[in-house]
C-alpha cells in the first residue's frame, strides 16, 4: 500500500515532494499549452474540453487547500504538548512526593503542572476498577462495566478538579485549573495503591487502616498545598474541607458502593441469578435501582457497608 | 553518459547560469505502479495485500527490531484482528436477552480509542512516529492476545473448573507478555532514549485491559 500521506518527517523525501509536484505542475502548463493548440485546431470542441479539466482542476486544487488547513488547524495537538514534558524520574519523584504532606503553609508551595501522570494515574485506576470485578469473580457484561469504570473515573478527576477550582476561585486561592487538575490527579495515587491492596486482600479491617492511613496521607498532601495558597480561615476551611472530604468518601465509595452498583447491573440485567459474592445480606432499605445516580445513595450504602462489615467481623469470630 | 563530459573542465564563467534538472525516477515508477494496479485482476489485488499482512503477522511472530511494520504500514490486519477479537468475545443469547451485540461495538470501541490515545500520548512525549505507524504497530500486536481468545474459547468447550481457570490464566499472562514485548520492539525506537518507560507504560495498561476481557469470557 502507498503510504504518500506518511508524515513521518524525513526531509529528504519532502524535498523529494516538493520537486515531484513542481515537475507535475510543469508537466501539467505543457499538456494545457498542447491542449490549446489542439483547441484551437479543433475549434470549439478542443475548447470545451479543456476549459472543463481546467475547472475540476481547480476544484480539485480549492478542495485539498481547504482540507489540508482545516486539518493543520483543528488537529495540532501541539497545544498538549508542553504539559507531556516530563521524564520518567520527575514522574517517579512526584508520585511519591504526593504522599508526604509538607507542613509549609505561609508560602505557596509548588505544584508541578504536568498531565502525563494524572492522566496515567487516571487510566491506571480504571484499570484496578476492573480488575477488582474479575476478583469479585461475578459474572460480567464487559461494555456495561467499562463504560461505567471509564465515567466513575474521568467524571471523579475532571469534575471534582472543576468544582474544587470554581471553589477556589469562590474563597481567592492561589491556583490555576491546569494546577488543580493535576493535584488531584497525583492525588488518585493513593487510592490507586489501597485499591489495589484491598481488591486482593478481602480484609474490611484492613480497608479501614489503609483508607486513613493512605489516604489521610494524600488527603493532607493536597490541604497542605492548598491551604498554603489560600488567605482566610473561613476560606481555608471551605475548601480543604471540600476536597478532603470528597477525596476520603470517593475512597469509600470505590470500594463499597462501586459494587453495589456493579451488582445493581447485574440484577437488573440477569434477573434473580443471583452472582456467588451475594451471599451477604441484603441491603437494609429496599434494592435501589441502577439507574440512580451513585453518589446519592452514598450515606445509605455507608451504612450498608458498615453493617455488613460488622455482619463479616462478627462470623469470622 | 554525457553528465559526466563536462568534468573536465570544473571552471564556470560568469554569465554561465548556474541551473539543472534533478530527475527522481520513482515518479515515472509510481506512474507505472498506480496503471497497473488498476487494470489487474481483483484476486492478485487481494492475494498481494494477504501477503503483506501475513508477512506482517510473522514480525510480530517474532518480534526483532526491524523496520518493516513501520515503513509499509496498513490497517488491513488490525481490522481483522479486531473484527475476530470482537467477535469471539460475543456471548451468545441463548437465555433470551436482548443484547447480543453491544460487547462486538464494546470491544471496537476500547480498542480503536485506546491506540489513538496511546498514540496521541507517544507523539505528546516527543516521539518521531506518524499517526498511522503507531495505529499499525500497536493493533497487529493484538495477534498474540486473539491467538490467546481462541485458545480460551477451546479450553472453555471442556467445561468450567478452577484447573481451566489456570490454563487460561496462564495463557492469558503468556500472551500479554509476548504482546508488550513486541510492541516496545517496535514503538521504542521511536522515542527519546530516556523516556522509553513513559511511553510505554500505556501500553502495557491497554494490553492489560485487553486481557482482562478475554479472561473474563464466560460464554
Amino acid at each position: 500500500m502507498e503510504n504518500m500521506d506518511d508524515t513521518s518527517g524525513s526531509s529528504f523525501e519532502d524535498m523529494g515532494e516538493l520537486h515531484q509536484r513542481l515537475r507535475e505542475e510543469e508537466v501539467d502548463a505543457d499538456a494545457a499549452a498542447a491542449d490549446e493548440e489542439d483547441g484551437e485546431f479543433l475549434g470549439m470542441k478542443g475548447f470545451k474540453g479543456q476549459l472543463s479539466r481546467q475547472v475540476a482542476d481547480q476544484m480539485w486544487q480549492a478542495g485539498k487547500r481547504q482540507a489540508s488547513r482545516a486539518f493543520s488547524l483543528y488537529a495540532n495537538i501541539d497545544i498538549l504538548r508542553p504539559y507531556f514534558d516530563v521524564e520518567p524520574a520527575q514522574v517517579r519523584s512526584r508520585l511519591l512526593e504526593s504522599m508526604i504532606p509538607i507542613k509549609m503553609v505561609n508560602f505557596p508551595q509548588k505544584i508541578a503542572g504536568e498531565l502525563y501522570g494524572p492522566l496515567m494515574l487516571v487510566f491506571t485506576l480504571v484499570a484496578i476498577l476492573l480488575h477488582g470485578m474479575k476478583t469479585s469473580d461475578t459474572i460480567i457484561r464487559e461494555g456495561t462495566l467499562m463504560g461505567t469504570a471509564i465515567g466513575t473515573c474521568f467524571g471523579y478527576w475532571l469534575g471534582v478538579s472543576s468544582f474544587i477550582y470554581f471553589l477556589a476561585y469562590l474563597c481567592n486561592a492561589q491556583i490555576t485549573m491546569l494546577q488543580m487538575l493535576a493535584l488531584l490527579g497525583y492525588g488518585l495515587f493513593g487510592h490507586c495503591i489501597v485499591l489495589f491492596i484491598t481488591y486482593n486482600i478481602h480484609l474490611h479491617a484492613l480497608f479501614y487502616l489503609f483508607w486513613l492511613l493512605v489516604g489521610g496521607l494524600s488527603t493532607l498532601r493536597m490541604v497542605a498545598v492548598l491551604v498554603s495558597r489560600t488567605v482566610g480561615p473561613t476560606q481555608r476551611l471551605l475548601l480543604c474541607g471540600t476536597l478532603a472530604s470528597l477525596h476520603m468518601l470517593f475512597l469509600l465509595y470505590l470500594h463499597f458502593a462501586y459494587h453495589k452498583v456493579v451488582e445493581g447491573i447485574l440484577d437488573t440485567l440477569e434477573g434473580p441469578n443471583i452472582p456467588p459474592m451475594q451471599r451477604v445480606p441484603r441491603d437494609i432499605p429496599a434494592a435501589l435501582p441502577a439507574a440512580v445516580l451513585p453518589a446519592a445513595r452514598l450515606p445509605t450504602t455507608v451504612l450498608n457497608a458498615t453493617a455488613k462489615a460488622l455482619s463479616v467481623t462478627l462470623k469470622s469470630h | 553518459k554525457y553528465q559526466f563530459a563536462g568534468l573536465s573542465d570544473i571552471s564556470i564563467s560568469e554569465d554561465t547560469p548556474v541551473e539543472g534538472e534533478i530527475t527522481i525516477p520513482m515518479r515515472s515508477r509510481a506512474r507505472e505502479f498506480d496503471s497497473s494496479t488498476l487494470n489487474e485482476s481483483v484476486r492478485n489485488t487481494i492475494m498481494r495485500d494477504l501477503k503483506a499482512v501475513g508477512k506482517k503477522f510473522m514480525h510480530v511472530l517474532y518480534p526483532r527490531k526491524s523496520n518493516a511494520l513501520l515503513r509499509d504500514w496498513d490497517l488491513w490486519g488490525p481490522l481483522i484482528l479486531c473484527v475476530s477479537l470482537a467477535l469471539m468475545l460475543q456471548k451468545s443469547s441463548v437465555d433470551g436477552e436482548p443484547g447480543g451485540g453491544p460487547q462486538f461495538a464494546e470491544v471496537f470501541v476500547i480498542i480503536w480509542f485506546g491506540a489513538v490515545t496511546i498514540t496521541i500520548n507517544s507523539k505528546l512525549l516527543g516521539g518521531n512516529i506518524s499517526f498511522f505507524q503507531s495505529l499499525c504497530v500497536l493493533g497487529y500486536c493484538i495477534l498474540p492476545l486473539t491467538a490467546a481468545m481462541l485458545i480460551c474459547r477451546l479450553v472453555l468447550l471442556a467445561g468450567p473448573g478452577p484447573i481451566n481457570f489456570m490454563i487460561r490464566l496462564f495463557v492469558v499472562v503468556v500472551m500479554f507478555a509476548w504482546s508488550v514485548i513486541a510492541s516496545t520492539a517496535f514503538l521504542a525506537d521511536s522515542q527519546p532514549p530516556n523516556r522509553k518507560a513513559l511511553a510505554v507504560y500505556p501500553v502495557f495498561l491497554f494490553y492489560f485491559v485487553i486481557s482482562w476481557l478475554i479472561l473474563t469470557f464466560t460464554p
